[in-house]
């Protein structure tokens, strides 16, 4: 079936199978390899995407789902040749290692900070537990959202 | 200035990898896409495959003359298994390849296989170590009587007399559950065939392009110039990613075969069922004490679950080996006597996972010290203050020689930071009130960046162990470092880079360390065994020695100067003392484009091989725990490392080893199983099943660096890529022992699940 895709703010008109997945139509389709698959089951949260402001599992939405939604993938995070705080954040806490888990757990942490910009650390570590990192043990990517949370209040975000 | 190397500078590889600009195998588009057909039973004889009408699919007969794989060791009896890359008539694993699908996308291919028939006459499968090895069991490979691949044994000169005379004798059996390493990106193919060179791209979810390029080479009967790999940004190995998948030489194949490109990406149940897992061992270990509670003489026995086929290039020796060399771990024990078997079964075959049996090794001796400290009523620092080696060089009882390492300095520093003493008066407070507390150590040595003579002494067909590096400074002095070890997540590039900016007097980010990819690369191994920074930091050491050398020439001719009296730093040459400087794109240039000038040969291209004796690393670790004894949940309190990995060339990326290394450590002791049923079904085919762990369960982790100098790596810096997942399961496992104590309950198995800690409660009464 044909449809229409609002990625990041650019427009993609691909074709698909209705059983096809949002991560599949973002990665193969609309060619944004940015988000990454780790488990296709809903668990890791690698897949992480903004729809509608709304963090989500693209490997448990169909494409078909998220038309007429606007769509955030990593590669919208920043302006382009910029970084978005978290994205600084994870650089200077060691909030990565492979890189793989990593677009996932800045798009859920960039949409639980747009939601509730004055989040808790205790609720923003909470939000973390969604998604899995095999590389870190976390404690980077925790110290890296609660500074990046503190740089975006500051700035009056 | 300071040098670069010891700081803890931002990484290198980062901003690509935050902007989603890495390149990760399953990014890469195809004309096909490949799905392969898996035995849904555990052992049986294929009658045959059936394809639905008009699909393509490939089974072993169409890869007729593809040899099968057969990783060999020459020592301890080992008796070689092949694999074939797809089954040839006998299935003896869930998920064991028995057929390809290629077709337009990865939904027509799933489709498809869904529709192959396999029909399967099923056969009685042996699915643990204890009933393989029983007498009588029914074999798995006819080639391999009693089920018993390898067997070795060692056993000092006066361990029999030692033991009849010691003072006490203390017993204790542990089994390490079945793991998965679970690298977050699953694995993945590209391959592409090249009608002009007629050669083929593989680009793979490898740690190790070179190897990977011999052996499909080999195995296709191929030249290895028809063959390039590529590792790209690779999310993760923990070594699962080390050795050679048969689905890498089934997509060369197709690639070559259909003249096309394909790609194949696993799924999540597929690398849960039928990667590599790991660790599935039993070990009894006995200690013979003296009065003085020092350890005189050790015995150990080992079975592990090798599982249906060998993992090349390491066979399916490798965690038996691994525990007769290295069980007695940190302590002084003259005497061992110690014997190791592999046993295969109807299981996915097991393979290096990060630490390699050391987590099971280290498991054993640490339950085995706290059990006699109990029985000898003192404290578990208290024993190991008597037992840890503590004069250096060390030669173990297996013949092993230790560097000089801070075992008992390590200890007394975890120790000091969890302040022990008022430990024991919190947990008696907790204990009253109905809480239950404790405290755990763990303590071992790690052996890292170890070269060929340690892989030559296991008798391996293939020998991996030295490392070359091509250093290049370019006539505008930009540098390219190119490496035969492949990084996938360690932050190597940027270490590397550090090494060789403080050599050449530039900055890290005027280097670029080029790695992973077989035409662009020298030889080398990968990277796995904790080595990269030891070997292929040394060896790139040597080689910016070498470009340094030509620099400080050319300098001096320009600055009409003695070489000696020239420094490079901050991207000049500069005459010490004074203010005559050039910078080094000056040199470059020169040495390219005014050769005719110097002494030394042309340009700045230098190589370096490295390839050292290795090195032991210590640590460590200790946990304090509370276990409810009602849910029979454990929460860690506290988790403290005290290490020493020698010299310390980016202490940020240190800390995230380690951390990283505690997480799945924790997640062994706790969480993650691999679960067969006795007909051979894995149960564990999901991470709903799987157990990885989540920001929850991991605590934040203190640490704290000694650093050793005297070593014989000559960066200072010894490997640590290991050490947190070894130690850590027994830190933890001695914690939950140590609260459990007053209900007398034990518990010897990990993971120690909730099920696990109940049934040790309720056994106790």
């Amino acid at each position: 079936m044909k449809l229409t895709l609002d990625i990041n703010g650019a427009t993609y008109r691909i074709e698909v199978e209705a059983r096809h997945t949002l991560a599949d139509a973002i990665r193969q389709e609309c060619g944004l390899t940015g988000t990454h698959v780790g488990c296709e089951h809903g668990i890791c949260g690698a897949c992480t995407v903004i729809v509608g402001g709304e963090a989500v599992r693209s490997c448990l939405m169909f494409a078909v789902q998220a038309e007429g939604q606007p769509i955030r993938t990593v590669e919208g995070l920043a302006p382009p040749g910029g970084f978005h705080p978290l994205q600084t954040a994870f650089m200077a806490h060691h909030g990565l290692q492979c890189g793989f888990c990593t677009p996932g757990f800045l798009m859920l942490a960039a949409s639980v900070l747009e939601r509730d910009p004055h989040a808790s650390d205790a609720a923003l570590r909470d939000s973390l537990s969604a998604n899995l990192c095999r590389c870190t043990g976390y404690q980077g990517i925790i110290d890296a959202v609660l500074a990046a949370a503190r740089a975006m209040r500051s700035k009056g975000g | 200035m300071m040098g670069w190397a010891g700081r803890p500078i931002l990484r290198l590889e980062d901003p690509a990898l935050v902007r989603g600009q890495g390149h990760f195998t399953a990014d890469l588009p195809a004309r096909f896409r490949v799905r392969f057909v898996r035995s849904v039973v555990a052992a049986g004889r294929i009658v045959r495959i059936m394809p639905p009408d008009g699909a393509t699919v490939f089974t072993i007969a169409d890869l007729a003359g593809v040899k099968p794989i057969r990783p060999m060791l020459h020592k301890f009896g080992y008796i070689p298994i092949e694999q074939p890359v797809l089954a040839d008539g006998i299935v003896r694993y869930v998920g064991d390849p028995v057929a390809v699908v290629v077709a337009d996308s990865d939904a027509a291919a799933e489709d498809i296989a869904d529709q192959v028939e396999v029909e399967i006459i099923a056969a009685a499968p042996v699915t643990n170590a204890r009933d393989a090895a029983a007498p009588g069991a029914p074999l798995v490979r006819a080639e391999v009587p009693g089920n018993i691949v390898v067997e070795a044994a060692i056993e000092t000169a006066g361990h029999r007399l030692a033991i009849s005379r010691t003072h006490r004798v203390v017993a204790c059996s542990v089994r390490s559950n079945r793991q998965n390493a679970s690298p977050l990106e699953p694995r993945a193919a590209h391959a592409a065939f090249d009608p002009a060179s007629w050669r083929v791209t593989l680009t793979a979810t490898t740690q190790t392009p070179h190897m990977m390029r011999t052996v499909i080479a080999d195995l296709l009967g191929i030249r290895e110039a028809d063959l390039r790999v590529i590792a790209p940004d690779v999310g993760g190995g923990f070594g699962q990613k080390m050795s050679l998948a048969p689905e890498f030489v089934v997509l060369v194949w197709l690639a070559r075969h259909l003249r096309t490109s394909v790609a194949w990406t696993e799924d999540r149940r597929e690398n849960l069922m039928a990667s590599f897992h790991a660790r599935d061992m039993d070990l009894s270990v006995t200690g013979a004490f003296d009065a003085g509670a020092k350890l005189i003489a050790l015995t150990g026995e080992v079975l592990a679950n090798v599982g249906a086929y060998a993992p090349y290039p390491n066979t399916a020796a490798v965690e038996p080996l691994m525990s007769l060399a290295e069980l007695p771990g940190p302590y002084d024990v003259a005497e061992y006597a110690c014997r190791v078997r592999g046993a295969v079964t109807n299981t996915c075959s097991s393979a290096p996972y990060r630490g390699v049996a050391r987590p099971a090794l280290t498991l054993a001796m640490e339950r085995l010290m706290d059990k006699a400290a109990r029985e000898f009523g003192i404290e578990p620092w208290d024993i190991r203050r008597r037992n840890l080696v503590t004069r250096f060089p060390y030669v173990s009882a297996s013949g092993l020689t230790y560097d000089p390492g801070t075992y008992l300095e390590t200890m007394e520093r975890a120790l000091s930071m969890a302040d022990a003493p008022s430990f024991r008066a919190r947990q008696a407070v907790a204990r009253a009130a109905g809480r239950y507390l404790g405290i755990g150590l763990s303590t071992f040595c790690e052996r890292t960046g170890y070269g060929s003579p340690a892989f030559a002494a296991r008798g391996m067909d293939v020998t991996p162990g030295w490392e070359t590096v091509r250093i290049a400074m370019d006539p505008s002095g930009a540098v390219e470092a190119r490496i035969g070890a492949s990084p996938h997540g360690q932050g190597l590039e940027t270490a590397l880079a550090q090494i060789i900016a403080d050599e050449l007097g530039v900055t890290p980010e005027a280097i670029r360390v080029i790695h992973g990819d077989t035409d662009d690369t020298p030889y080398g191994w990968g990277t796995f065994a904790s080595r990269s920074l030891v070997i292929a930091g040394g060896a790139s050491l040597l080689a910016a020695r070498k470009v340094r050398r030509k620099l400080l020439a050319i300098a001096a001719t320009m600055l009409e100067a003695d070489a000696a009296d020239i420094m490079l730093d901050d991207g000049a040459a500069r005459i010490v003392g004074t203010d005559r400087t050039i910078p080094i794109a000056t040199l470059a240039r020169a040495s390219y484009h005014q050769a005719h000038r110097f002494e030394v040969e042309p340009g700045l291209a230098e190589s370096a091989t490295y390839d050292p004796a290795g090195t032991f690393s210590n640590a460590c670790h200790l946990a304090i725990v509370e276990v409810d004894v009602e849910t029979c949940a454990v929460s860690i309190e506290r988790f403290i490392v005290a290490e020493d990995a020698g010299r310390l060339i980016n202490p940020m990326i240190v800390d995230g080893q380690i951390r990283g290394g505690v997480a799945q450590g924790i997640a062994n002791a706790l969480l993650e199983e691999v679960v067969y049923t006795d007909a051979g079904d894995p149960l564990s085919t999901s991470f709903a099943d799987f157990l990885l762990p989540t920001v929850r369960e991991i605590p934040r982790i203190e640490i704290a660096h000694l650093q050793t100098s005297a070593t014989p790596s000559i960066t200072a810096a010894k490997g640590l890529g290991e050490g947190g997942a070894i130690g850590a399961p027994a830190a933890v496992m001695n914690a939950i022992n140590d609260a459990l104590a007053p209900f007398g309950a034990e518990i010897d198995e990990m993971p120690a699940t909730p099920a696990r800690i109940h049934a040790a409660l309720r056994e106790a009464g």
